[in-house]
């Protein structure tokens, strides 16, 4: 019987050579991991410990903006306060990510890589206009997010790739971000829709720069910029409303299954749409 | 909040009954010490594992199993060719009966695999990992069939069929041939048409439910040992190890005084840990491979293949006078029973109509198998779902009448003397008290705001009692072990210690509570039916009181004076006898400590089978709030008040009347088995199945309305099973008065409320 | 491939094991150490029945490898009382009935315990988001939430 190797290196350069060899699996909070391991779906030669090399758990402020470690548990995102402070939207999403015990584990790069369309971090990251910094055997690259996943469980990420940090850019005055999600409980439950917006506000409180973006609504998070688009000149008025529930609708070619039909993700998605843009144009206002 | 309000017959000066102490065996369970299903080890034990069927319906072609029989670590290998095949024979087991011809071909499948999750095969080996690649190395081949899950579906006549032995039961002329139709039963009184003619308003209703499970967070658990003489041990997780006993010695074949079966302490029941899965699986792996065998099961195999309850379809028509007095109803249930017959109809139709006094009626239930999971008993087997369709329509027709809905329960509701639509005459119950409970407490008169909405219902169980045995033990220090068979699942071991120390007038303290295994307790039909405090409790009182005999004839004894002469008082016998001068009271450790001068150990065991449980109601109301544009619905506000006889220990009867309420709200709003078209289960876990969770719910508030039952020595009524009939209703009641439109299909989740938010707009 | 050899510290105090790769905390704790207080009720996180703290972290040891508790302090329920005295989380689920079959029991206690330690004044709401990943489905919270505020505000007293 085969048996199942455990590796925990210190350095990117041989976490890169372990992930190369197939069969290979990158371990980061393992929230998704063990459940795929647990119940056979996966059946890996290796584990890859990412946790012990440097810089993947831990925030840091660094060229205006932030660096977020692949593997930094969403417990660690939410206690971070200037972070916090400056992507509201983005720290919610992280952490609506399950329960508290999960919030223990659970990491961005991780929610991101599993590509599950409906990953709460994954519409804020975009949103927020995030960038992923990839390693792999052929050295280092830098990708939007909303390139990472490319349908349900499968990423762009060649062999041996990974992620190893998350960048958020610096942050202009009177913009912030924020980010809904349905569920039909009140935790614990996988987004039947999610919508991020980030905004940018000038001194008169017209939004200048809008990005909004939807889980759970097509194969992958979706970047909506006929959305955005519907924002920037308004100071989100009922018409703009109006036209971003439309655009947020427009971008939905969603399935129906076991958490919702496609009908009404397609409905949730404009109304969450809404309700994020009114949360973060308060936020943006509010960071004059 | 919680009250307890004082009814008649409640016998005053308890000193120990209507208390709160800490129960004798929570500190084992907040340390993590207390030992459930999983937590047992037996040495040199195996790994059992399942083979299951990933069809829904399918005939099982062959079976090969030599591969993994040959893989290094695999010890035994069963199939459902190594167990005999019986005879149909209904077995009353506490709950409801069971057929053990199909029992144990749930256990494990012979010739067809009747649903996703069935049991083909079994095998134990020296780890889990050689066990999981056992499982992968048996080749089955299936010849899959049609299948069918939906309940009418399952009834119409071109429908699959899964046994071709079963033919309608209860039908005046019986059937040609084989359906999937089990039995009918009806239930009748008056004349329906004249009921209906007498009418000025009329309501009808068509309501559909889901099946859903019982979600016990402990999956089963065994470790079972087959000794060479063919003597067995086993150590389960189960709601009676005296059922254990006889399910696996009948399933087998064996002697049930060759079994002896302990009792685990048990993660969560509500019904579904009333029969047996794994237990006959691993003694047979033990056979085989003479080693002992645990088998642990994973939530997925939990959710498929384990009971959930009935889904089913409800038809309700109901008619009243203009002043509210009910003159008929018809009630039609058809319940999914899963692989094999037995749904809980039975129970939903005795049920439906239990809190309504109306002259005319027709019941009509129908027991349908489909190919899902065979059902077990879920808390109330079968109330919740007729009560779903009876209160939503009786809410409806408040409506129509412009009657308050407890006002037009009131006007109909049940009170002593009353013939119950199911038989027998209603004495000392407490559903009036109940109504007026509810009406005069503070959450039904507070406003409401917008999207809000308030419901009602009202529920009713019939509680059981049946056989039980205890024994009390005085020890020479004078402490007291009680010992009874029956597993407490949510504190009653707590109320057999303060039922025993009430009556021997001792501190709860003084009494320690244990809960033997099937080899060193009598009998006890298995704790289910609300039965536990009311039937075994009536045990140990009487054998507490046989104590308390034996205290006095020894006391007697030994002031040499006639036992007519003396009393038993506050945990001490007293001298009547004016001639003796003045003798102190002789208190039970005193006596315990001369025991052997006045006959020896002071013991005493009572077995009975108990008669006159009270049925219990139970009236709720729930407050929501509905997202207009979600769907969403948030549980503002809920009350239950119950009629619970005498509360024993009041904190534990609101527990349970909590959890039954929350158990219904995860029914009500989001809880549901979703099958793919395929007919496998798509939501076996509890991710996706979706109980409620902390946040989900309000503080639920309670008030206990004691209306003693005087066939218990302190009162008391079962108390864990009215709780979840109401809210289905309550819940679908509330969110009536919110939108302003019935929603008659359970679970009521956003998605369908959206939809019926966005029809009542265009 | 030989199996990894782990230290950690367990409710304080050093312990060695060796575990499969692919062994879960929650089963190195339950199978090697003996540690049967954390419970496995679905293997998938979401029930919390196996919570534990892992270097002051609240995690399921379900959803962690033993492998990765290499070096890490690991406290579970067996931890929680300490010189024959019950933590009053402890004592006041016992006081207010918090629990009925008490299988969800060491994981709600764990929990409690990191909600107080990170928060010792939660608001009710507050401690119902935080408590929602351990399902419980006998008491429908009302007692639980009430013990776990009631041993907040004692908590509290004790720390003034």
């Amino acid at each position: 019987m085969a048996q199942l190797d455990y590796l925990a290196p210190l350095k990117v350069e041989d976490a890169v050579k372990a992930l190369a060899a197939t069969g290979s699996y990158a371990l980061a909070g393992g929230t998704d991991l063990l459940v795929q391991l647990r119940s056979g779906r996966i059946r890996p030669d290796t584990i890859v410990d990412l946790k012990r090399i440097a810089g993947t758990i831990g925030i840091r402020e660094e060229a205006g903006g932030f660096v977020i470690g692949a593997a930094t548990p969403g417990a660690m995102i939410g206690e971070h306060e200037a972070l916090s402070r400056a992507w509201p939207g983005l720290v919610e999403a992280v952490s609506l990510i399950g329960s508290t015990q999960v919030q223990g584990r659970a990491s961005l790069a991780g929610n991101l890589c599993n590509a599950s369309p409906a990953a709460d971090s994954v519409p804020a990251m975009i949103a927020a206009r995030a960038v992923c910094v990839v390693v792999g055997p052929a050295g280092r690259r830098e990708v939007p997010v909303e390139a990472i996943g490319t349908a349900p469980g499968r990423t762009s990420l060649a062999p041996g790739e990974f992620v190893l940090e998350i960048r958020l850019p610096p942050r202009p005055a009177r913009s912030s971000d924020a980010y809904l999600r349905l569920i039909p409980r009140t935790e614990m439950d996988i987004a039947v829709v999610g919508a991020g917006v980030n905004l940018t506000l000038d001194a008169a409180g017209v939004v200048i720069e809008a990005q909004v973006a939807l889980g759970a609504v097509a194969p992958t998070a979706l970047l909506v910029p006929d959305a955005g688009a519907a924002l920037v000149g308004s100071k989100l008025d009922e018409a703009s409303l109006a036209a971003l529930d439309t655009a947020a609708r427009a971008a939905c070619h969603p399935i129906s299954d076991k958490r919702g039909t496609a009908e009404y993700r397609t409905k949730i998605a404009g109304v969450l749409a809404r309700r994020a843009a009114f949360i973060a144009y308060e936020r943006a206002g509010a960071r004059a | 909040m919680s009250d307890v309000l004082d009814g008649p017959g409640v016998q005053p000066d308890l000193k120990v009954v209507g208390t709160r102490p800490i129960r004798p065996d929570g500190a084992d369970k907040v340390t993590g010490r207390a030992a459930f299903g999983a937590d047992f080890n037996m040495p040199g034990q195996l790994v059992g594992k399942i083979l299951r069927s990933p069809h829904a319906h399918a005939k099982i072609v062959s079976i090969d199993t030599r591969k993994a029989r040959a893989l290094p670590g695999v010890k035994a290998v069963v199939t459902g060719a190594d167990f005999p095949n019986l005879a149909s024979e209904m077995h009353e087991g506490g709950e409801a009966a069971s057929n053990l011809r199909d029992l144990a071909m749930n256990v494990i499948a012979r010739d067809k695999a009747l649903y996703d999750g069935h049991a083909v095969a079994a095998v134990a080996a020296t780890s889990s990992a050689i066990a999981d690649e056992a499982l992968r190395l048996i080749t089955v081949t299936y010849e899959v069939l049609p299948h069918v899950i939906d309940v009418e579906a399952a009834m119409s006549p071109d429908a699959p069929v899964l046994h071709a032995h079963l033919f309608t039961e209860g039908l005046e002329v019986r059937p040609t041939s084989a359906s999937n139709v089990a039995r009918r039963n009806q239930i009748t009184r008056g004349d329906l048409a004249e009921g209906f003619a007498a009418a000025d308003v009329i309501v009808e209703g068509r309501y559909t439910t889901q099946a859903v499970h019982q979600g016990y967070i402990e999956p089963h658990a065994c470790v079972a040992a087959w000794v060479e003489d063919g003597q067995c041990d086993v150590w389960s997780s189960s709601q009676g190890q005296f059922m254990v006993r006889t399910y696996c010695a009948k399933i087998l074949g064996l002697e049930i005084s060759d079994i002896r079966v302990t009792p685990a302490e048990i993660g969560g029941g509500f019904g579904g840990k009333t029969t047996v899965y794994l237990e006959p699986l691993a003694l047979a792996l033990s056979r085989q491979s003479g080693h002992p065998v645990k088998m642990v099961m994973t939530r997925e195999e939990v959710f498929r293949a384990t009971g959930p309850t009935s889904g089913a379809v409800i038809l309700v028509k109901l008619g009243a006078k203009v002043d509210g007095t009910m003159t008929a109803a018809e009630v039609e249930l058809k319940y999914q029973a899963g692989a094999f017959p037995g749904s809980p109809v039975g129970a939903g139709s005795m049920t439906a109509l239990a809190c309504y006094d109306i002259p005319n009626f027709l019941i009509t239930g129908w027991d349908v198998v489909t190919n899902s999971p065979k059902v077990a008993a879920y808390r109330a087997p079968g109330a919740p779902i007729a009560a779903f369709g009876v209160e939503s329509a009786v809410d409806d027709l408040a409506r129509k009448l412009g009657m308050d809905p407890l006002a037009l329960r009131e006007r109909n509701g049940v009170r002593n003397g009353v013939k119950a639509a199911y038989g027998p005459t209603f004495q000392n119950i407490g559903y009036l008290e109940t109504l007026a409970a509810i009406k005069d407490c503070p959450q039904y008169s507070l406003p409401l705001g917008p999207n809000q909405g308030r419901g009602v219902a009202a529920g009713f169980w019939f509680n059981v009692g049946g056989e039980s045995t205890a024994a009390v033990h005085v020890n020479e220090d004078g402490s007291v072990v009680v010992v009874t068979g029956n597993p407490d699942i949510g504190g009653s071991r707590a109320a057999m210690a303060m039922m025993a120390a009430e009556t021997l007038g001792v501190p709860m303290q003084r009494v320690r509570p244990r809960i033997a295994d099937t080899a060193s307790i009598g009998f006890s039909m298995l704790t289910g039916g609300s039965r536990t405090t009311f039937a075994t409790g009536m045990a140990v009182v009487q054998a507490a009181e046989k104590v308390v005999a034996d205290l006095k004839r020894r006391a007697a004894l030994l002031w040499e004076v006639p036992a007519d002469k003396v009393e038993w008082r506050n945990g001490a016998a007293v001298c009547l006898d004016p001639a003796k001068a003045d003798p102190k009271p002789m208190t039970l450790e005193i006596l315990a400590g001369q025991s052997a001068r006045t006959g020896g150990p002071i013991s005493a065991q009572v077995s009975l089978n108990a008669q006159g449980a009270g049925p219990g109601f139970g009236v709720h109301v729930c407050d929501v709030e509905i997202d207009p544009e979600t769907g969403h619905v948030t549980v503002l506000r809920y009350t239950a008040a119950q009629d619970v006889g005498k509360a024993i220990h009041p904190s534990y009867v609101e527990g349970q009347v909590q959890g039954g309420v929350a158990q219904g709200v995860g029914w009500a709003l989001n809880e549901e088995y979703i099958f793919d078209s395929d007919g496998r289960m798509e939501n076996a876990g509890f991710l996706d199945y979706r109980v409620p969770v902390a946040s989900d719910l309000p503080m639920i508030d309670t008030i206990l309305v004691e209306v003693a039952n005087p066939r218990h020595p302190f009162g008391a009524k079962g108390v864990g099973e009215v709780p979840i009939v109401p809210p289905l209703a309550a819940v679908a009641n509330a969110i009536r008065s919110a939108i302003g439109v019935r929603m008659a299909d359970l679970p009521l989740s956003p998605p369908k409320i959206r939809a019926v938010m966005d029809a009542r707009a265009s | 491939m030989s199996k990894p050899h782990i230290s950690a510290i367990v409710n304080g105090d050093p312990v060695e094991f060796l575990a499969d790769p692919g062994m879960t905390l929650l089963d190195a704790l339950r199978d090697e150490l003996s540690l049967t207080g954390s419970k496995e009720g679905c293997g998938s996180g979401d029930c919390g029945a196996c919570s534990v703290i892992v270097d002051g972290r609240l995690v399921c040891s379900c959803l962690m490898l033993a492998a990765e508790a290499e070096g890490r302090r690991v406290d579970t329920i067996e931890g929680l009382a300490q010189g024959g005295r019950l933590h009053p989380l402890q004592q006041k689920f016992l006081e207010h009935a918090a629990l009925q079959c008490g299988f969800c029991t060491p994981g709600l206690l764990m929990a409690a315990k990191a909600l107080l330690d990170a928060n010792p004044d939660p608001t009710e709401t507050e401690a119902r988001y935080w408590l929602a990943g351990n399902l419980c489905r006998c008491t429908g919270y009302d007692k639980v939430i009430r013990a776990v505020m009631d041993a907040a505000a004692e908590l509290r007293q004790v720390k003034v």
